[in-house]
């Protein structure tokens, strides 16, 4: 049916197709596929590094989910932050945007305010913090305090240490609120004015006319925010080890998630594991573990759903 | 077939990037000539600007030495970086490494990132017995293997205010454990709810106060023959979370005692709180000498061994030993000429006397440490006694590092906190979950 000339066309096509995607494959082979082949591999291999792979079936898989002691407090602490401190951040950014979007005067002020702790390096950021949560020495406490209300551990006590990662997190809201800030603006003001014609109070106006038209905004701050959350590593690592107050020890395995594992999260366990342990082999589970986490949940929440696009 | 070609070929690629960096290439061989010019790359620990000038210092006179070797120095190092960068290999990989924390040796060992110092010794003809302590050799060493050796030394032993000791008319530092918890209570004042001036400070977040320095004074046995974990088999470790949680209860408990932890300033600053008064006893490495001292502290310092059990008063002098370690890094093709260094650097007695002098700390080798040469004064000679203690001791290399000591400390965070209702048992289960973490690292 089809002549050669036409066949060479098609060839040609087809080689020219692949060309234009050829930074896109080569960028997902080297640093996507690959990484994740190689993971998969080694969590079924003892391997330290230096000396050659051992082939050990599930044995790493039953290690980590059965005897590693810091995997389950990880995971729930994982889940807990994605849970509380996502939706918390997503409300907290929005409400800070909308709150400097209604602002006449000093806008400029208020947005730089808000955003400028986002800049502040991570490290520096959670370390103020736990000077200043320091339920000794720390002004937060004295104020408390002074006012008659309970001086909560914070960073030292289990069932604070998480709240206080909150905290942190709320503080440097800066990047959603810019995002939101933005996705407000361009919300038509038509739809407000004749929502008001209409009788819609305040409440109304936000439920049927602002939620809808950023929703894919609130879906892209949630979807981030989760993976995110998963890969959150250098705040709880620098609370947990300040506030135990064991910073020295140059190479010294450091007791993970100071108090009682509440700081412990999953990417902690990777670095113990593979950085510190020599092991590989755990520490590509957790990573599967990881990876199988975010894809459920950005599964979950983009089901159903016309993505990052809205339904325009 | 198109497609049969295409898994095919698919497969092959798979298998080859999976097996790509998987760093099994054959250990290079010792054959580089150490007479020939050559440029050999060494990474440290030490940051401070003392500790860097003195071992400039070091480094300048080795070269000075060994003319045809310029050493290039790389201070500020980290076991998770010296792990990552022998793994990557390459020409920027070091050469020569030390580390500053014993816990590593037996990883190190085991997984092939220091190179076998054996034939290197025997090369040289160094014994080993006769050059170093005995608590030294074993731990730069792993099931027989010797990957490492000392570079210097820190022994630990009990820091006091004579100046609060004099005013509680207490006239002699303690020397068996009742005699200390009767000083440590008396030297407590309490204030409200916290404290105005702290005895000691038990809690095992109290900075030095870990489970492997207070067990130290039983001498206790961590790991069996076997390699397994020995905490409910050894009653030294019940004896020691008893004692410590004793000693935490008469001094106002456990809540009451992090409370004030809370208020103390950072362990290596100027604010620590034996230098601030908060505390009038600690637990410490000869470091503090030089420290207490660039802190500008006003008190006299007072220096002895840390008190030894009641029923083992004949072993008062010991202490718990720990210190620097430095090998070559198995990928470096420069081992002949990196031997070369770390011999001179580890039992050059000159070489480690003039590093101990400028660095403050115990020297590593039985030579230097009988050097008239040495910087001896009354309290840094209280910590070389303890460093040629008989029963001075140190905890053992395992495969998995330091993991076992963070999983027994963990428990004694539990059993201070009163969170243990039955110590056997709960010893019994922490054995068990160290022997699981030291299957996996098998």
């Amino acid at each position: 049916m089809t002549s050669p000339g036409l066949r060479r066309k098609h060839r040609q096509d087809a080689l020219r197709t692949v060309a234009f995607l050829s930074p896109w494959l080569i960028g997902v082979s080297v640093f996507f596929l690959y990484p994740l082949i190689s993971t998969v591999y080694f969590s079924f291999m003892r391997y330290d590094g230096f000396t050659p792979p051992v082939w050990t079936g599930l044995k790493n898989w039953s290690y980590v989910f059965s005897d590693y002691p810091f995997f389950w407090p990880a995971l729930r602490n994982t889940l807990w932050l994605v849970i509380v401190m996502v939706s918390l951040r997503v409300v907290f950014g929005l409400g800070i945007g909308m709150l400097i979007t209604k602002v006449k005067t000093g806008a400029g002020f208020f947005r730089t305010a808000f955003y400028l702790p986002y800049l502040a390096p991570p490290v520096a950021a959670t370390m103020s913090f736990v000077f200043l949560l320091n339920p000794g020495t720390g002004p937060a406490n004295n104020i408390l305090g002074a006012i008659g209300l309970p001086q909560p551990g914070w960073f030292n006590d289990p069932a604070w240490s998480k709240p206080a990662l909150t905290l942190l997190a709320l503080w440097g809201i800066g990047d959603l609120m810019v995002i939101f800030m933005a996705s407000l603006l361009d919300v038509p003001l038509e739809q407000y004015e004749a929502a008001s014609l209409d009788g819609a109070g305040a409440w109304q106006r936000f439920w049927f006319v602002t939620l809808p038209n950023i929703s894919p905004i609130v879906l892209f701050a949630v979807v981030t925010g989760v993976i995110a959350t998963m890969q959150y590593y250098t705040q709880p690592l620098v609370a947990g080890k300040v506030a135990s107050g064991v910073i020295g020890g140059s190479g010294q395995q450091f007791e993970p998630g100071y108090p009682e594992k509440s700081t412990l999260t999953l990417p902690q366990l990777v670095y113990n594991l593979g950085f510190q342990r020599f092991d590989t082999g755990g520490a590509s589970v957790v990573a599967l573990v990881l990876f199988a986490l975010a894809m459920l949940f950005t599964a979950i929440l983009m089901r159903r759903r016309s993505g990052f696009l809205g339904n325009d | 077939m198109q497609r049969l070609s295409l898994a095919a070929i698919g497969t092959a690629a798979v298998a080859l990037l999976a097996t790509a960096c998987t760093g099994s290439s054959p250990a290079p061989q010792a054959n580089d000539d150490a007479t020939k010019p050559v440029t050999i790359t060494f990474w440290h620990g030490w940051s401070a600007p003392s500790e860097a000038a003195a071992i400039d210092a070091n480094v300048k006179a080795f070269e000075a030495k060994h003319p045809n070797i310029k050493v290039k120095v790389v201070g500020n190092i980290n076991d998770d970086k010296i792990k990552q960068a022998l793994r990557a290999g390459g020409p920027n990989s070091p050469d020569v490494v030390s580390s500053f924390t014993t816990d590593n040796v037996g990883s190190f060992c085991t997984s092939n990132v220091f190179a076998d110092l054996k034939p290197f010794l025997d090369k040289s003809g160094i014994d080993v017995d006769k050059t170093f302590p005995k608590a030294l050799q074993d731990y730069t060493q792993y099931e027989g293997k010797r990957c490492a050796l000392p570079l210097l030394n820190d022994a630990y032993g009990l820091y006091y205010n004579k100046d609060a000791f004099k005013a509680a008319g207490i006239t002699a530092p303690p020397k068996t454990l009742s005699e200390f918890d009767k000083i440590a209570k008396q030297l407590t004042k309490e204030k409200g709810d916290t404290y105005s001036q702290l005895g000691f400070m038990p809690n095992f977040h109290g900075y030095e106060s870990t489970t492997g320095h207070f067990a130290a004074m039983w001498n206790p046995t961590y790991l069996t023959p076997e390699g397994k974990s020995n905490l409910a088999g050894d009653p030294a470790f019940a004896n020691m979370l008893k004692w410590q949680k004793n000693l935490v209860e008469s001094l106002g408990g456990y809540a009451k005692l992090e409370k004030y932890r809370n208020t103390f300033g950072d362990e290596w600053g100027a604010k620590n709180p034996f230098h601030t008064g908060q505390t009038v006893m600690s637990i410490d490495g000869e470091w503090r000498l030089g420290m207490a001292k660039d802190a500008g502290v006003k008190f006299d310092i007072g220096v002895a061994p840390f008190p030894v059990p009641d029923d083992q008063a004949d072993s008062y002098g010991k202490g718990y030993l720990a210190g620097t370690i430095i090998g070559i890094a198995t990928p470096s093709t420069k081992q002949n000429a990196a031997w070369e260094l770390v011999k001179y650097m580890t039992t050059d007695t000159e070489a480690v006397v003039n590093f101990s002098n400028g660095i403050r700390n115990i020297p590593s080798t039985l030579e230097a440490l009988k050097s008239p040469n040495l910087k001896v004064d009354e309290n840094f000679k209280v910590f070389l006694d303890i460093a040629q203690h008989p029963k001075s001791n140190t905890t053992p290399a395992s495969p998995n590092g330091g993991a076992y000591q963070l999983t027994f400390q963990g428990f004694a965070y539990q059993h201070e906190a009163g969170k243990v209702p039955d110590l056997a048992a709960g010893l019994k289960k922490t054995d068990e979950q160290i022997d699981k973490d030291l299957a996996q690292s098998r």
